[in-house]
């Protein structure tokens, strides 16, 4: 008679040895540096291009992300459609996403095709013209994309924590009104690109089954242009957090659930307790087996998910709780989302829960290890934020060892309700 | 290329392994042969709810995630109209916890009272989160039951009102399961870094002895042929106006399919299709548009949506559209058009590919649409599609009184 009851033997995560691939790394006659992961079983290819012009850079609201955006829409020599029509025909993917200190374009398409698309590419970073037509129809939108977003309650809750932890006028606590989007000129958008694309600072990153002369092809296209030459200026920002740590805010009179936010500032990736508040925040509502989860959802049923995550900017962070909650039941979720944290930091965590915790970080950070895109998302992480593979196998490490009373200590100091800022938006 | 091995245990349960060794992963996912289109009209939700409740323990196993987590693994599930997935990915190594934890699952559930008391609320909230509380949340509660007469796609997965799910009772749930939870409505896929033999062998001993079941045969209503167009338009507190416009098309196992799924495409899919460089970016009536459909495997809707610039009219702007769909049923398309979007199906599905969780699931519901093998030869199908063929098509579904119009107004 089969035995149903106990487990099969498993071998405990922690005990796998985790190793991640180093990237090949060249230079370009020019000095940018690439990154590549020769793997995969797909004839594809990934390539981004990443070029120090997020809106940290900027000096008028939202003119990164226009620069970003349109880099596509229109070269000296192809309209938008050109554009896009090549691109579709080859079955590529060029796609582009604006971040805080970085701007990216990338490229995903069929290692065959990968040839034919290079020129273009070259193209938008030489020659981009971003004309008037495409920028305003890009302003219409975005105005009217914002106005659907505002009536959304995770998003302005997602946008005031961000404000409250880093001040409104930090590139990552800074947002959007409708009528900044007015005031964007072609010539704000074309001075940018000048400055942070075609004479900016770019890094390569590519994954994939790559051709065998891939080396070669990037030179020719991109080793000439005039990328990387001169020092990039420093750009200092400083953070301003709000005083005020309770917010309350009906967006709309109607509405039926509240976003709910629980944030506090944390530091970057490079102190100490970074790696170790990782395995703690997995504990506290970093998976579905979490504890807020379970109290939460699977207890209570207030809410269709619930998570905390280390909010990983280059310059600051934050430690952050996020769900969605019907209206009647807020302010239960927030009492018990502080109960939770009282629990970490005066209860017990017993060795069976941070096994398992233990043993699920390692699992699925096999799992997120697994396939060449995986692998330079990790080393592009790493590298944009100035560190190496030691931080990985320090994180390894600090998972597979950590113990619960270190975990304790780590909630005696973070985990405090008075340090944390809590928004209800309705 | 996908390698795969099929075999049936005697309880009917089939079994797709799918070796890999290049990963230092396993797969396990598990279809069943049921959606929401199976549900009782009086008791629609059933099949999503029922996907929440797959985790609240089973008989043997108190608590299905976290011998999965221990084991370094994790999972997700979902439900559409047609069937309902469920997926763990782990270590290799540790591939018989996630064997033991499904396979005890397919034997019974634990039909715990406090499990099916949460998730009810669980899934009201999911429900709010996603389709009350969202502007535009109710587009397709609205479409379906514009759309459908007689067949069960007029509900959505989630339920046609929050009221069926607060009163599902755990009869309910029992009946459900027995009914459709058996090895003979299932399909078992095991892919990654595994041998097919020790699979083989893992999966007699926890699936095996499962009841087989009885066959749950679907014989559902169909929908007539639509023979008049149907329109209907509504007020909501949104920013913008926006139309949605749908027409009856084949199911997904009909050889018009591919046609079909290319003809959306054209029109509606992406930066460099016809509805968006047109509506979008020369006239300038429409802030985004596009076209597409669900593969449902019965007769689906093929649909254009559209939200308007600020201040341009309705009327303008689904003159515009039909004067798109005019030029496709009078024109015939270039050839480069037709290359195009088949060249774009060739990449989308080598990049699906890539993840051994992707392609164990495709396995699974290429079997289920009725050869795993499918997923290596259905390129070749959009391959043979003609420029013949989307004229055919085009003429055929895209007319007024096989389409349904949603006006969705902004009460501002």
């Amino acid at each position: 008679m089969l035995d149903r009851k106990t487990a099969p033997h498993i071998k405990d995560a922690v005990e796998y040895a985790i190793s991640l691939k180093k990237p090949a790394q060249f230079k370009l006659d020019n000095g940018v540096e690439v990154y590549s992961v020769q793997a995969g079983t797909e004839e594809v290819v990934q390539i981004e291009w990443v070029f120090k012009a997020g809106n940290w850079y900027e000096k008028q609201k939202n003119v990164s992300s226009a620069t970003n955006f349109l880099i596509k829409n229109g070269t000296a020599q192809k309209s938008a459609y050109e554009i896009n029509e090549f691109v579709d025909f080859y079955g590529a993917y060029l796609n582009r996403t604006c971040y805080n200190e970085t701007a990216v374009v990338s490229l995903h398409c069929l290692t065959r095709q990968l040839e034919k698309i290079l020129p273009i590419v070259q193209e938008i970073f030489l020659e981009a013209v971003f004309p008037e037509s495409e920028l305003i129809i890009y302003k219409q939108n975005m105005k009217q994309r914002l106005a659907v977003n505002l009536q959304k309650c995770d998003f302005i809750a997602g946008r005031k924590i961000d404000e409250l932890l880093f001040g409104i006028k930090h590139p990552y606590g800074v947002y959007s009104e409708l009528t900044d989007y007015d005031v964007i000129e072609q010539d704000h958008v074309k001075q940018y690109y000048d400055q942070f694309y075609r004479n900016g600072h770019c890094t390569i990153f590519s994954a994939g089954i790559l051709p065998n002369n891939y080396e070669a092809l990037l030179n020719t296209f991109f080793g000439t242009l005039p990328l990387n030459q001169s020092v990039l200026e420093k750009q200092v920002h400083l953070v301003d957090p709000a005083v005020q740590k309770k917010w309350n805010v009906i967006n709309d009179e109607n509405g039926v659930q509240g976003a709910i936010r629980i944030a506090r500032p944390f530091p970057t990736r490079h102190h100490p307790d970074f790696p170790k508040v990782q395995v703690l925040n997995a504990l506290f509502g970093g998976f579905f087996g979490s504890r807020l989860m379970n109290n939460i959802r699977e207890d209570k049923g207030y809410t269709y998910g619930i998570y905390s995550f280390l909010v990983n900017h280059v310059h600051a962070g934050a430690w952050m709780v996020s769900t969605e909650a019907g209206r009647d039941v807020c302010e239960a979720t927030i009492t018990e989302v502080y109960h939770e944290m009282e629990k970490l930091r005066n209860g017990a965590i017993d060795q069976e829960e941070l096994l398992l915790v233990k043993n699920y970080l390692i699992g699925t950070l096999l799992g997120d290890l697994d396939g060449p895109f995986q692998i330079i998302g990790r080393w592009k992480n790493l590298i944009l934020n100035g560190l190496d593979d030691s931080f990985f196998y320090n994180s390894v490490n600090t998972i597979k060892n950590i113990s619960s009373e270190e975990l304790k200590e780590l909630a005696k100091k973070y985990l405090n309700p008075e340090e944390f800022y809590e928004l209800t938006v309705v | 290329m996908v390698n795969f091995e099929r075999f049936t245990l005697s309880n009917g349960l089939k079994l797709l392994v799918h070796p890999d060794r290049s990963t230092p992963m396993a797969v396990v996912n598990v279809l069943y042969d049921v959606g929401a289109r199976d549900e009782n009209p009086a008791q629609t939700g059933f099949a999503h709810l029922f996907e929440h409740l797959m985790f609240g323990g089973s008989v043997n196993i108190p608590d299905y995630d976290d011998p999965l987590q221990n084991a370094g693994g994790e999972n997700n599930a979902y439900t559409t109209n047609d069937l309902t997935n469920y997926y763990c990915q782990l270590p290799a190594e540790n591939i018989e916890t996630a064997l033991w934890l499904e396979s005890d699952r397919m034997l019974s559930l634990a039909f715990g009272k406090k499990s099916l008391d949460v998730q009810k609320k669980v899934v009201c909230e999911e429900f709010k989160e996603h389709y009350i509380n969202k502007p535009y949340g109710d587009v397709w509660h609205i479409m379906r039951e514009l759309a459908y007469n007689e067949h069960p796609y007029k509900w959505m997965t989630i339920g046609k009102e929050l009221s069926h799910v607060e009163n599902a009772e755990l009869q309910d749930v029992k009946n459900f399961f027995f009914k459709h939870y058996r090895p003979l409505n299932a399909i078992l896929v095991v892919a990654g870094n595994v041998v097919v033999e020790d699979v083989k062998a893992l999966a007699e001993k926890w699936f095996g002895d499962i009841p087989s079941g009885e066959k749950y045969n679907r014989n559902l209503p169909q929908e007539a042929a639509q023979l008049e167009e149907r329109r209907i338009t509504v007020h909501r507190k949104v920013p913008m106006d926006a139309i949605y416009k749908t027409w009856h098309m084949c199911g997904r196992r009909d050889d018009d399919y591919y046609a079909t799924d290319l003809l959306a495409d054209i029109l509606g899919g992406g930066a460099s299709s016809r509805l968006y460089q047109t509506l979008v970016k020369e006239q300038q009536l429409f802030v985004n548009v596009s076209c597409y459909h669900f593969g449902s495997f019965d007769s689906g809707l093929i649909t254009i949506e559209g939200q308007l610039v600020k201040g341009v009219d309705m009327k303008t702007a689904e003159d515009a559209i039909e004067k798109e769909l005019d030029k496709i049923k009078k024109e015939k398309i270039e050839e480069r058009e037709l290359q195009k979007v088949q060249n774009k199906t060739e990449s989308v599905m080598a990049f699906e590919d890539m993840s051994v969780m992707n392609r164990a699931g495709s396995l699974a519901y290429y079997e289920l649409l009725g050869d795993g093998e499918l997923m290596n030869s259905e390129f070749k199908k959009y391959q043979d599609v003609t420029v013949e063929d989307l004229y055919r098509i085009a003429n055929e579904i895209l007319i007024p009184t096989n389409s349904n119009t949603l006006w969705y107004l902004s009460e501002n």
